[in-house]
């Protein structure tokens, strides 16, 4: 058995804001304090370690509910950009691999980089089905952290198929087999219809418009996914990057497909890209919406979000949203990577620079911090920079002193273009997010969002998965959540003094397996062996890919 | 007697193509029938258990476990090795070739740097605009080969995605216009609704003349010709790719590794981005790669090191230079003292002046086969036949992972084994 001894915990699930107690790991998990006879009986046989935390933080590892780690998309991204890992090398250590890092980094460095964060547990947020295969190839490969990915299904050839006919018990039957063919943990929804379209050579605007061979609205396909997600009591609901993400004035489309959804579950994915208003009279036709989005949001009771917070700098943008790729191409000149995957999916590639004198850029990064400031409950908004899409992870412990410290934030804005006050309100939010927030948002939130009963909290039974920070009040804020003292996976110490530890191990992919009729099968083969390119049969991915799995069991009714 | 067992939609790594729809149907240890094998692959089926290898040091007879001692003790008092080939072998066994290049600071490069590596560098510079060979199928009305001609390289390729197929969108032949663009008239040529002859060496100019009619602007040309084309005859097929929705470019060896070399592949990469710009067309390209997981290769380097071939690990992370760590230039320039060649046939394949320098060094094989770099090499480590009597993972041309199921018995371990195995034997030395 392991003690740490004398923490300051923070653990929002079970209620602890600052509470000075001991916590107890065994088998991997947490455990309950042994009575007094029994750490005794430990001690005389040499089972009992202790460590001294001498009242640091203690908080439960991080919980990323949007990146994109691993897959097709990813490394397309390692491909296209040698320029971004160049000065960023990191040698071989005792067992732990070498690789690269900067906004792409490679498998390994993605591991590493996450648990000397102190993350613990990452949701890969975008897996094209039939290449799953190689998601988890990736993630073989994916040292320490849980994972899990979102298979794409928003312009899946079955599912627009079923929905068009109405048949919303082969949709659900689809999905379900889908999930687990293909070993996800959920199920992500990009641009529904909008994709299908930019494939088709059209383009789509708001949620109303039929369109596509189909002849839906994304409107018929999004109301008939949720449907199908709380049905399937799926853990995590509908993960939907909205349609006409990115483009000026398309607040109005993310409220609509709020409203909408209202009586499901839902989760909308980097809504910071989703929050722009537009300005006919300025001269960049470009606003922010934080007000109507944060307010939408304030008012609903399920929904949750999480923000894509933009980082100055370099990044990497991609996404299953093929035409959102190529805008952006268009807009930068930047080199530009597209894929358009048979029957189910599109996406792209296009590099980025975020620039702090450029004033699209800097309402972008507003737009972001506002809406963390101006959604009331953490408990709906959670911290991700849809890495690398609106910047790196590792920028995450930056976010978070922008958040804790509003002199750091004003500060930071003096350096901002010129004009910044005009467009944005956050010079005037003194909004400061305590210690206990922040583990809302970075860890208990996106776990309870994604339905991981066991993660993202410190209470008995939970995965021992911990990480222990300096204190706030002598050191920086940024220093402290970058790098931790000790991290612990699994009960196992990873991270001690902030440097890895050489125990080089993988972590376990989370995974659901919701039922469904297997005649489903026989409904779709025929279409598929027509009009796929590989045979049904050679389609699920085996056992072989599966290292360690958990399953995640599908029961969200009480 | 044992019974005849029946194998359906078995992937063949014989090409890029990886059809998966192969059917055998085995007895006593042999194929007794095969389905849907193309000519290429039927010979090859059916040669696979001939002309195994065995393990050989210095043309003596061995055992297993002393070639894979030799090979990894020569590994180990090399100061600079190479490793190279993969592109036909499982991406587990790429995986572990790229850590034991890490455990033994090796240069490790694969067979693409001399395909269609070229093509990849040029994605560095511009991108690449590509769809899943079903995507072709379904949707693409305006089929186009550029030096390519999968009817004799990779003869099932236009009758399960291109031009024979049956696709959602588009049925048969019919629906589909087809241009083929080579320097003589191929087999697929003929099936195409236009030959194109391009001048040798002269592709570049082709697609640059090609950009700059779309763009709406007049090309130079030498005396009234690019490329020895009628400027006419260019402003023709320039109008075809215009009136294409859903256009494709399959591009083979004759557009990546002739003439400007990548410099072809960045000027076609840029037509087809061009040809995105209107809303209404979209326009993708494919690699025809030839070597049935080359495409793995590629993908495996790159999630563990970031690169995608050329890379070197003299200082214990990964650095990446084409030129410089590509296995032509480290052996030309006798820069390796030894090389692990993994199920490839460099003496075969590559320039002479890098062959000749494999005889000089230390030179360890794994491959099933005899082939002319066996012929010479030092250490030769026998192995288990890819999609036949091992399994594991390959990824076609268009980045598809395939699982592949083996369905004979073999006395040998597979390449990812022995990989694994002379790795252990250098990280526990
Ligand atoms: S086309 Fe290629 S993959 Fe298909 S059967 Fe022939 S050799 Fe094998
Ligand atoms: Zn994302």
């Amino acid at each position: 058995m392991l003690r740490l001894k004398n923490a300051v915990i923070y653990d929002p699930t079970n209620n602890k804001d600052g509470v000075k107690e001991d916590i107890w790991i065994e088998n991997g998990k947490i455990a309950a304090e042994p009575k007094p006879e029994v750490v005794k009986e430990l001690k005389a046989a040499d089972d009992l370690e202790e460590i001294d935390l001498n009242g640091k933080i203690v908080m439960a590892g991080g919980v990323d509910i949007h990146s994109h780690i691993a897959g097709p998309k990813v490394n397309s991204g390692r491909v296209l950009r040698p320029e971004d890992h160049r000065r960023d090398n990191v040698a071989r250590k005792g067992k732990l691999r070498s690789g690269v890092g900067s906004t792409v980094p490679s498998s390994y460095v993605t591991g590493y980089r996450y648990s000397l964060m102190g993350y613990t547990t990452v949701m890969e947020a975008a897996g094209p089905p039939m290449k799953a295969k190689h998601i988890h190839e990736e993630f073989g490969d994916l040292p320490y952290i849980d994972k899990g990915f979102l298979v794409l299904s928003g312009n899946n050839y079955f599912v627009l198929k079923f929905i068009s006919e109405n048949n919303q018990q082969a949709l659900k039957d689809y999905l379900a087999w889908l999930i687990n063919v293909t070993g996800a943990f959920g199920l992500k929804v990009v641009n529904p219809g909008g994709v299908e379209a930019w494939k088709e050579g059209k383009r789509m605007r708001g949620i109303d418009e039929k369109g596509t061979h189909f002849d839906l609205s994304p409107k018929e396909i999004l109301l008939a996914l949720a449907k199908a997600a709380d049905d399937l009591e799926l853990p995590h609901p509908i993960h939907l990057h909205t349609n006409d993400l990115g483009s000026a004035g398309n607040y109005k489309t993310a409220i609509n497909t709020m409203k909408l959804l209202e009586d499901y579950r839902l989760h909308i994915t980097h809504v910071q890209f989703s929050s722009y208003g537009k300005n006919e009279d300025s001269k960049i036709k470009f606003a922010m919406a934080t007000d109507e989005i944060a307010a939408e949001i304030n008012r609903q009771s399920k929904l949750t979000v999480d923000i894509g917070q933009l980082v100055f700098g370099e990044a990497t943008t991609m996404t299953a949203d093929g035409i959102l790729e190529y805008n952006l191409h268009k807009l930068s000149g930047n080199k530009w990577v597209n894929t358009d995957v048979e029957m189910e999916t599109g996406s792209g590639i296009v590099p980025m620079n975020y620039k702090k004198k450029n004033l699209v850029n800097d309402i972008q990064w507003a737009t972001g911090m506002e809406l963390f400031l101006k959604i009331e409950d953490p408990w709906k908004v959670f911290l991700t920079t849809d890495h690398p899409n609106a910047g790196p992870f590792t920028a995450y412990p930056w976010i978070i002193k922008l958040l804790m410290d509003k002199n750091y934030r004003k500060d930071y804005i003096s350096d901002l273009n010129d004009k910044f006050d005009e467009y944005t309100d956050l010079s005037s939010l003194d909004r400061e997010y305590s210690l206990s927030e922040i583990a809302v948002i970075s860890r208990s939130g996106p776990a309870k969002a994604l339905g991981l009963k066991n993660k993202g909290h410190l209470g008995v039974g939970a995965d021992a998965d911990i990480t222990i920070y300096n204190n706030i009040e002598d050191n920086d804020i940024a220093e402290v959540f970058a790098h931790p003292a000790y991290v612990f996976k699994s009960g196992k110490m990873i991270v001690k003094a902030g440097e890895l530890l050489d125990n080089l191990e993988i972590g376990k992919t989370l995974v659901t397996k919701p039922e469904y009729d297997q005649n489903i099968i026989e409904l779709i083969r025929e279409d598929f062996q027509k009009y796929y390119s590989i045979s049904i049969d050679n389609y699920p991915v085996t056992d072989h890919y599966y290292d360690k799995i958990e399953v995640i069991p599908c029961v969200t009714k009480e | 007697m044992t019974e005849l067992k029946t194998f359906k939609n078995i992937t063949c790594t014989f090409c890029g193509a990886l059809c998966d729809n192969i059917e055998v149907k085995v007895k006593d240890n042999k194929i007794e029938e095969l389905k849907n094998a193309c000519a290429i692959s039927r010979k090859k089926y059916e040669h696979a258990l001939k002309d195994r290898t065995s393990p050989m040091i210095n043309g003596e007879e061995s055992t297993y476990q002393e070639v894979i001692e030799k090979a990894a003790e020569i590994l180990k008092n090399s100061k600079n090795p190479l490793i190279y080939g993969l592109s036909s072998t499982t991406a587990e066994a790429q995986k572990n070739a790229v850590k034991l290049a890490e455990l033994s600071g090796a240069n490790i490069d694969s067979t693409s740097s001399v395909c269609h590596g070229p093509g990849t560098m040029a994605k560095q510079l511009v991108g690449m605009i590509t769809a899943t060979l079903g995507e072709i199928k379904n949707r693409s009305d305006l089929m186009v080969f550029w030096g390519a001609n999968p009817v004799e390289a990779h003869p099932n390729h236009s009758k399960r995605y291109t031009m024979l197929s049956e696709g959602l969108f588009k049925k048969n032949r019919s629906d589909r216009e087809v241009i083929v663009f080579d320097v003589r008239k191929t087999p697929t040529a003929k099936m195409a609704d236009q030959f194109i002859r391009v001048e040798p060496g002269k592709d570049f100019e082709l697609l640059m003349a090609l950009r700059l009619i779309i763009q709406g602007k007049k090309p130079e040309t030498e005396a009234g010709k690019v490329a020895g084309l009628e400027l006419a005859e260019i402003e023709a097929a320039a109008e075809k790719l215009k009136n294409a929705r859903y256009g494709s470019i399959f591009y083979g060896m004759g557009l990546t590794m002739t003439g400007a070399k990548y410099m072809n592949t960045w000027a076609a990469m840029s037509l087809i981005r061009d040809l995105n710009n209107d809303h209404q067309r979209r326009f993708v390209m494919m690699p025809m790669r030839g070597h049935g997981n080359v495409a793995g290769s590629e993908i495996t380097m790159a999630w563990q090191t970031g690169y995608p071939f050329a890379v070197n690990f003299s200082k214990a992370y990964p650095r990446y230079n084409p030129g410089e760590y590509t296995a032509v230039d480290l052996l030309a320039n006798k820069e390796v003292d030894a090389a692990f060649i993994i199920a490839s046939d460099p003496a075969g394949n590559l320039p002479k002046k890098a062959a000749a320098h494999l005889k000089d060094i230390p030179t360890i094989i794994l491959d099933p086969h005899w082939n002319f770099t066996s012929d010479f090499a030092d250490v030769v480590i026998p192995s288990a036949l890819k999609g036949i009597t091992a399994s594991g993972t390959v990824y076609r041309m268009d980045h598809v992972p395939l699982h592949l199921r083996s369905f004979l018995e073999d006395e040998w371990p597979d390449d990812a084994a022995a990989v694994a195995q002379i790795g252990e034997l250098i990280e526990n030395a």
